[in-house]
């Protein structure tokens, strides 16, 4: 039926009043709530569940860093997050897009990063039909976020999402996903009451004051022990506490160690410091953790790659353990003083207590000769060719330690683990409790976003860098100056390394000797390429690329047999190190 | 070792499956589970039993579910002065030759005939775990055609003992 044009008019007509709310649907107030976060950039992939959100991010716009693989725009937002010390925000749409990003909220759950994950979901009405490109992300990233949402109601959207920032970026972060259902972004939003944005969360309620009596212990601790040590982990960093830890360590004048999440923590030439602990740290640092009668652990979580066998972890130490989750103390390593709080506010009561020093010069002064004694070793010489170690001094000395430096997992990881000494906190981004190849490149990218005036350096294998390279893209697009170093030993380097060491050299599927040419594939996203072969090269090329404000792309050929050392085999004791020495 | 944690949680959906997803990613192999809403319709008390290897694992268990934002209570109440309640329902062959002799072994266990066949009764009985045991065993001679356990719930009651032991966690 055709309507009149008085009939039009009327239908038109009805539905104003006085006192009409403002019309918002649900992508509206999406994006508005995101705003009032202080949301300055997003990294997502529009598909067709979320297209009412791109619709109102179109019309109202945030910064919006388009990846070309949902998981290179979680890697990124995790990079952003961990140099910015802000929640990492990510969209991606329902099914694939949901499930690409699988890989990123596991890492960040694993290294405690913030992050509020977004995907879209089909309309209610036909969620559990197995409809077009559905997936059950809230069963599937249950076990891997600190909690997730289905909105189900467009009421509860600015509630849920205030939630979501606020669990994902306080006590330990970690990754939250709200999952939203395409009905409820287009659905009608009436102007909220002033409660269904409140964060309503009775069973989330951190601690982060320490316990007084369990600070005087740990003080009365501190003051008898003889061969004190810290062990400072990634807490230390996400509760912006380096300061107080070096002022905590000077004050009591004790070594401090750090986990590979913890780098930065401290200055890495600070003569406190005894290095990085663990399977491939130095040999000072296992060997104080083996024979301390007191473990200060400030923030981290005696992984297993640290702790080496636990049977025979620090046999001689009482444990402190400082942690904001209750549930990590005394999950590995049995502890005689829990300190459940924020590691900033526990170290600012261990120092105020003002409790007396105790006498630690000795143990300083055996640690000192150990360090000397014991530093990372390796044999370059011109026949050998290129090493990874020399390029990770080199760029080390042309950037003096300030540089934002991103890694994947493996040799080139722990290698920059161990010659990159990190002046400042903030500037060590790598995947370390899930071990994510293709993680550093992307969260190169986000680091470089959050930290524009850096110099942000990716160190990569050249293997993990073909899981994510699509990404190049961004540098082409964005123009930002990400120095990509790609430590290239024609191989899964630490596949290799363990395939030699403990499966009698038979190289399964770890050898790729053909590959693309980088150079020339920079040069097809219009990136400025070098190839790097021998030493002499390296040292004039690598300073250039370095110096260069554009993004470069850098292919170091190194040498394929060369292992990471020294090390601590699996099932070994920390002390049963080998490789400590040159042979 | 074999314990009984209560777990108060808010009443939404997913909860249910977040703690038992929990319990199988941390390997705690749950032997029952009850789950029912309390006095406030907005918040749910789940009871477990749950089989641990050491006071360690016992610990984290406890911890793991804390640390769950919908969780607002985790209690250990195995070592206190509790209530513990199941419901079995028991169908038993009972031929009218042997019914009068079945029907005297449950009457100490007070249990009712709920459901009568030609040849079968079903039993509901409740009461702790140990007497449903031993209710069952007493009929088994007879055959049992099929049955069905709730599980346990628990409160812990008014009065306790003063030295009731408690996890030091708990405390």
């Amino acid at each position: 039926m055709k309507l009149t044009v008085e009939e039009t008019e009327q239908v038109y007509e009805e539905p104003v009043t006085t006192e009409a709310p403002v019309q918002l649907n649900g992508a509206d107030v999406f994006i508005e709530t995101l705003k009032q976060h202080q949301v300055e950039v997003i990294f997502g992939y529009p598909g067709g569940a979320v297209l009412p959100i791109y619709d109102a991010l179109y019309k109202n716009p945030i910064k919006h860093i388009l990846a070309r693989h949902e998981q290179g725009a979680i890697h990124a937002a995790e990079g952003y997050a961990r140099v910015s010390g802000k929640v990492g925000v990510v969209i991606a749409t329902s099914g694939p897009g949901a499930t690409n990003l699988v890989t990123g909220i596991a890492d960040a759950m694993m290294d405690s990063i913030p992050l509020v994950v977004f995907t879209g979901q089909v309309a209610t009405t036909v969620i559990g039909t197995d409809a077009f490109q559905e997936a059950d992300i809230i069963g599937i990233t249950q076990p891997i976020t600190k909690h997730n949402y289905q909105v189900k109601d467009v009421a509860d959207f600015p509630r849920i999402i205030n939630e979501a920032f606020h669990i994902a970026s306080t006590g330990r972060p970690g990754p939250v996903v709200v999952d939203i259902p395409k009905n409820m972004a287009t659905g009608m939003f009436v102007t909220p009451k002033e409660e269904t944005q409140q964060v309503n969360l009775p069973g989330y309620q951190p601690t982060t004051t320490p316990n007084f009596l369990q600070i005087q212990k740990a003080a009365k601790a501190i003051s008898t022990a003889k061969q004190p040590l810290i062990l400072a982990g990634a807490g230390v960093l996400f509760a912006k506490a380096s300061e107080e830890l070096v002022a905590f360590a000077t004050k009591y004048q004790i070594p401090v160690t750090n986990t590979l999440l913890g780098l930065g923590g401290i200055e890495g030439n600070h003569p406190l410091f005894l290095g990085m602990a663990g399977m491939h740290g130095t040999y000072t640092a296992n060997m104080a953790i083996q024979t301390c009668d007191l473990l200060i652990n400030v923030g981290a979580r005696f992984d297993d790659r640290l702790t080496g066998n636990l049977n025979y972890f620090a046999p001689n130490a009482k444990v402190v353990h400082i942690d904001i989750d209750p549930a990590e103390i005394g999950k590995n390593v049995p502890t005689e003083i829990p300190i459940v709080a924020d590691a900033k506010e526990a170290l600012e009561a261990l120092l105020a207590h003002g409790a007396p020093n105790g006498n630690t010069a000795a143990w300083l002064e055996s640690l000192n000769i150990s360090k000397e004694q014991y530093p990372f070793h390796y044999q370059a010489s011109e026949e050998r060719g290129l090493l990874p170690q020399q390029v990770l001094e080199l760029v080390h000395e042309y950037t003096n330690g300030e540089a934002v430096v991103t890694t994947d997992v493996g040799q080139h990881q722990m290698w920059t683990a161990q010659y990159y000494k990190f002046n400042k906190p903030h500037n060590w981004v790598t995947s370390g409790g899930l071990g994510t190849m293709g993680f550093g490149f992307p969260a190169a990218i986000g680091a470089q976003l959050a930290k524009p005036d850096a110099k942000v350096v990716s160190i990569v294998g050249d293997a993990g860098f073909q899981m994510t390279l699509q990404e190049l893209s961004l540098l082409q697009e964005l123009r930002i100056p990400v120095k990509v170093i790609i430590l290239n030993n024609q191989a899964l380097g630490m596949v290799r390394q363990w395939q030699e060491a403990f499966h009698g050299e038979r190289f399964s599927q770890s050898l790729i000797p053909v590959q693309p040419d980088f150079v020339k594939l920079a040069a097809a996203y219009d990136i400025k390429g070098y190839k790097i072969e021998t030493f002499e090269d390296a040292k004039v090329q690598l300073k250039e690329a370095l110096e260069s404000d554009e993004p470069v792309l850098i292919d170091c050929r190194v040498v394929q047999k060369e292992c990471v050392y020294p090390m601590v085999v699996p099932g070994t004791a920390l002390h049963e190190m080998i490789g400590v020495k040159p042979e | 070792m074999k314990r009984i944690i209560t777990v108060t949680v808010i009443n939404q959906s997913g909860v249910l499956n977040r703690v038992t997803g929990l319990l199988m990613k941390r390997q705690f192999n749950i032997e029952s589970i009850t789950v029912g809403h309390t006095e406030n319709p907005e918040i749910s008390k789940m009871t477990f039993v749950v089989n641990v290897a050491d006071e360690q694992k016992l610990e984290q268990l406890l911890k793991q579910l804390q640390k769950q934002v919908d969780v607002l209570k985790v209690n250990d109440i195995t070592e206190k002065q509790i209530v513990v309640r199941e419901l079995a329902l028991v169908k038993v062959v009972s031929p009218p030759a042997v019914r009068a002799e079945v029907n005297s072994i449950i009457e100490p266990f007070r249990a009712s005939i709920i459901d009568t066949g030609k040849n079968v009764v079903t039993f509901q009985v409740t009461g702790s775990p140990e007497k449903i045991d031993a209710f069952i065993d007493l009929l088994k001679p007879y055959g049992i055609k099929e049955l069905t356990r709730t599980g346990v719930t628990a409160f812990v009651r008014e009065t306790q003992k003063v030295n009731a032991p408690q996890l030091s966690i708990l405390k």
